[in-house]
Formats: structure tokens, sequence, C-alpha cells
């Protein structure tokens, strides 16, 4: 549906434009493609200034964040069972997020924290804030100020993947660092 | 014939008439982990009258809530005296094989959709007729009138008040299509069918607690992706956000007679109790540590609050009184022990248990000083006692799925309770009504 929507758009670009500027018959012709598409009415003026780059796109930024040999690219902390202690293996990691947002003030970040599903619902809720607190220590120790981050928990509630092996289990023990 | 046949042939006889009759949107399978030997033997005649398809509802429905509460071992029809189905009771004839009492009903068609539901139950130890009843009832409130027999059967012969016409609340996720997940918190009644929807979110819920008076369910939604909790009017719908504070809001659990909620809050930088006054929302803080304090559950009286607490390094049960003070650990066997519920009399806690084989759902009777574990499942969690503390509801996982079961309180009678949708968790018993 979706795919189809977008094509009829790419056809009424290119027909706006092929048609030069001539406002009148646009219009008609935009009307009839409207009827055709039957309850799923295109704002033809709104296309019509995007296809022409009227909108401000936004400049392109090179941000250390989608560096992919940057620590920083890694966004995912693992845990160990029923702990909230940063492993050795994460501490550069979180370390290296701490920098960048003591470096970068004006960036702000989510901290989500989650549990497997063994135990029970309400203490994996409270270890999953435990977690996202564990990584906000050292956030803070690199510089980063309170006010940037945010923490939520959601526990065992939003497993990153399915199964009850321990490969599974693993990844959903996790702390999401989300900018 | 031996008495585990004969279970299991009356565990086929439930199996059967449940799938095949009235629309029915739960399969109810009873297993028997132990023997019943202690479990008073009680014969259930066939329903006499002229509505098969009524009797036959009403039959089930009655054997299957006797049966599943762990206190009566149905005797087979085998062992039935050759004058079984006379009029006149003749005691000594049924006492020749241990049967100690005798439900007789007859289900009379009296217009249509409309019938008429007689019963007695005999004493065959004192030889006497202990109750007996006619009831007008309807089609649609045939199960009803079945749960009602039950509890009347078992206050009579147990001298505990029946819990069978109770409800439980739970929460179900389903995926239609994949991620494209749906919660749905919903009611029905104890032994699983007539399942309605009290709230159905996009987003996660958790936590379901009853109020006292069995009107309202306080909740705890995602809805706005961050844990807050609400509590819901089941006649009206009506719902309010009571708690969302920073962090974490969760856990409710209501005082006994209603007016505090405790809870579990985040916002001084760590999991501690709060008990809240329902009427002002006023905050009092009951527990103060570092670690996680957590999953509030009331005594009986509103005396004290149990709780689940990681200080010692590992989650287990506490107990704190309701106006504060030092709590005391309650559990040392194992290293996980969280999720306390408490029975109606104060005496028996049910919990999460694990000492390296899995989680499984004990009880720790507390003026004994004595767990033990009622479930051998790997992930079992969420126990909720029946509020005459017969049986604990829980969930469990089978077949790649979470499904409710019913544990008898002595552990040896268990029941699955199987909806047909989803994974289903987190079930919460219903005060009587």
């Amino acid at each position: 549906m979706m795919k189809h929507y977008l094509s009829l758009i790419l056809v009424v670009s290119v027909f706006v434009v092929a048609s030069g500027c001539s406002s009148n018959k646009t219009k008609e012709e935009g009307a009839m493609i409207d009827d055709i598409e039957d309850g799923a009415p295109i704002d033809l003026a709104k296309e019509e200034g995007a296809s022409m780059g009227l909108e401000d796109e936004g400049a392109v930024i090179l941000d250390p964040l989608d560096d992919p040999a940057s620590e920083l690219f890694v966004r995912t902390i693992y845990f160990d069972y029923d702990s909230a202690d940063i492993r050795e293996d994460s501490l550069e990691t979180v370390r290296e997020h701490g920098k960048y947002l003591s470096g970068n003030p004006e960036r702000l970040v989510r901290l989500e924290g989650h549990a497997d599903e063994r135990g029970t619902r309400e203490y994996n809720l409270a270890l999953g804030e435990s977690r996202a607190k564990s990584v906000q220590e050292i956030l803070v120790l690199e510089g980063a100020q309170e006010a940037q981050i945010e923490l939520v928990s959601f526990g065992e509630e939003r497993p990153a993947v399915d199964g009850t092996d321990e490969s599974a289990l693993q990844l959903n023990r996790r702390v999401e660092i989300v900018y | 014939m031996t008495q585990r046949t004969n279970y299991f042939l009356l565990s086929i006889f439930i199996f059967v008439a449940i799938t095949f009759s009235a629309p029915s949107y739960a399969l109810l399978e009873i297993e028997i982990t132990q023997g019943v030997e202690s479990a008073l033997p009680i014969a259930i005649t066939p329903v006499a009258g002229d509505a098969p398809v009524a009797a036959t509802l009403i039959g089930s429905v009655v054997h299957a809530d006797l049966y599943r509460s762990g206190f009566f071992s149905i005797v087979d029809k085998q062992y039935y005296p050759q004058d079984a189905d006379a009029k006149q009771v003749e005691y000594e004839r049924w006492r020749n094989n241990g049967i100690e009492a005798l439900l007789k009903m007859e289900v009379t068609a009296i217009g249509e959709d409309q019938f008429k539901v007689d019963f007695e139950l005999f004493d065959l130890v004192r030889k006497k007729r202990a109750l007996g009843h006619s009831i007008n009832s309807n089609k649609k409130i045939l199960r009803k009138v079945a749960h009602k027999i039950s509890d009347v059967v078992f206050e009579s012969l147990t001298g505990i008040k029946g819990a069978f016409s109770t409800r439980i609340a739970y929460i179900s996720e389903l995926e239609k299509k994949k991620d494209n997940k749906k919660y749905i918190l919903q009611i029905a009644d104890a032994d699983g069918f007539n399942p309605r929807t009290v709230y159905a979110s996009p987003k996660q819920l958790m936590s379901p607690a009853w109020s006292p008076d069995g009107r309202r369910l306080a909740y705890v939604s995602f809805e706005n992706e961050r844990s807050e909790i609400f509590v819901q009017d089941l006649t009206s719908g009506d719902r309010s956000k009571i708690s969302s504070a920073p962090g974490i809001n969760s856990a409710p659990a209501w005082s006994p007679d209603g007016s505090y909620l405790a809870l579990t809050l985040s916002s001084g930088g760590n999991p501690d109790i709060f008990i809240m006054e329902v009427s002002s929302r006023k905050l009092r803080k009951l527990t103060n540590h570092h670690g996680i304090d957590t999953e509030p559950a009331w005594s009986p009286k509103g005396r004290f609050v149990y709780f689940t607490s990681n200080r010692s390094g590992s989650p287990q049960i506490y107990q704190v009184p309701f106006g504060g003070g030092t709590p005391k650990r309650l559990t040392f066997e194992g290293n996980y022990n969280a999720a306390p519920s408490v029975s109606a009399d104060g005496k028996n806690i049910s919990l999460v248990h694990n000492s390296g084989q899995g989680y499984r759902i004990g009880i720790l009777d507390l003026q004994r000083n004595n767990f033990r574990l009622l479930t051998d499942g790997s992930l079992d969690e969420g126990p909720s006692f029946a509020p005459n503390g017969s049986m604990i509801i829980y969930a469990t996982h089978h077949n790649n799925s979470t499904v409710l079961s019913a544990v008898s309180a002595d552990g040896r009678v268990r029941q699955r309770l199987r909806l047909q949708e989803g994974k289903v968790r987190e079930p919460a018993w219903s005060p009587f009504r």
C-alpha cells in the first residue's frame, strides 16, 4: 500500500515537472489522479513543493557517533545475570559515551534498561533501572551532566530477541544508549 | 483399577465434556502430580433430568471445580452401589466403598433456555442430607450456577468458603502480525472461561491488582513509554493515572480496607516501597535502602507489608510494619525468593523460588517457618492466592508460550488453564464478591 502510494507520488511529481508550470492544468490532472486513488487524497501542492526542493533539507553532519570504528558506535551494553555491574569489556565503550556527552553538552541521551525473562517481572523492572543507573554513573564520572541523561526501565517487557536459551537471554540483559 | 488410572480417566472426561460443550474460550486440563489419599472421596452421580446439554455442562463444571481444589477425589461410578439412582439414599451401601459424600443434581427444562437446577448433598459419614437447593437459571448463567453449587458443596464439606465463583485478572500478549503486539488486561471466571477485556494497548501492561471490593483494578501501563500506575473502574470503565513520578511507578497493591495502595517508586534514586493514601494521593516512604525494594503485599489486617528486596545480595522476602520500622528477613532458602502473595488467613506466603533448579512456586508457612515447593517448572512466576487460600494461580511456560496454571495449596493437584490466544501471564485472583 505504502509502496503504491509512493510510486503514485512519483508519477504525480514527474508529471508536474514534465508539464511545466501551468498550474491550472496541473490541478485538473491532480484531481483526476486523486479520484483514482480512492480514499487516499494527495496534497498535490505540498508534493509539488517538495519535488522542487523548496523545503530545508538540513545540512549533512558528520558526527563521531556515526563512525563504525568508534566505541561510540556501540550503543548496547550487556550485563551478567541478576547484575547491574558494568563488565570490564564494556567499560571503555561507556566511558567514551561519557566523554562525548561531556564535550557535546547540547546532546541528550536516553538509557533504556532491560532484563531477561528469568525472575519476576517487577523485580526485573527494578533491575533494568539499576543497569541504566550503572551506565549513568560512569557517564557522569566522565563529565556528562545529569540533565543530559534520561533513564527508563522496561524490565523484561521488551526483549531484543525471543527465545529462552542463554544466547537469547544474554542479548536481552542490556542497556540501550539512545541519542 | 488404581486410583491413578481413575483420575486419568476423569481428566479425560472433563477435557472431553468441556471441549464439546457450549462455546468455550478455554481448555481445561488437569494433571495429578501426587497421590490424593487424604482427599475426601465424593460421588457425583450423572446429572438427571430432561435437559441433557445443560446437565452435561453443569456436571462437568462442578466435577472440575471440586476436583482441581485438591480437597476431593471424585469416585468412579464402578464403585457406586447397584441402586445408585434410588430416590432414597441408602447410606450404608454407599459407605461400604469408602465414599464419604454424595452429590445428586437434576436439570429440568422449564421454558425456552430456562432451567430448574436442583441439587442435594448427602453426608454419608453422618448419614444425613447435608443441604439442598433449587435454582432457576437461564442458559447464559449455567456456568455461574454450577460454580455456585461447587461453592456451597465445598463449604459444607470442608468448612472453608468456596472460591469457584470468583474471577481472575491477567495480562494477555497477542502477536497477530510480526512486530505488531497487543497487550490486553482481561478478567475471566476463576476457571479461565468467559474472558472479557478491561483495557487493550499497543504498549506493555503489567501487575494487575484488585481493589478489596472487587470493583477496581490498579495496573502498570507503558502507554507513555515509561511505567505509570493507573486505576480503572470495572463497571464504568473510567480510568485515571494515579502515579507518574520520575523513575519507576509499579507494583500496586491495595490495603485490605482499600484506603491505601502500596507501590514501588524510584523517584528517590532507587526503588523503595511507598504507601499512597488513595483519597488524597499523599505518599509516605515505607522502606529506605539503596538496593531494590519492590513487590509489596499486605497482611490480611493491613498490619504488615511483605516485599522483595535484594539488600542481602540476592532477592529475598522481607516484612515491615505498616507504620514503618526495620524490615525483617523471612526467606533463607535458595538464592531467589520474590513476588510474595499472602493467604487470606495470613499464615502462608506463596512466592517465586529458585535454588538452581529453575523458577518455581513455593509456599512459606510463617508460623512453622517451613518452606515447600509446589511446582516443578523452569520459569513459573506471578503466584496469586485464591481468596479462600485453597489454591494458587500462576504463570508457567508451556509449548513455547506462557499459560496460567492453578495449584492446590498442598501442591497435590495442578490444573492448566489454556486460553486460546496469545501468551497469558500475571494472574491476580479476585477477592470474594
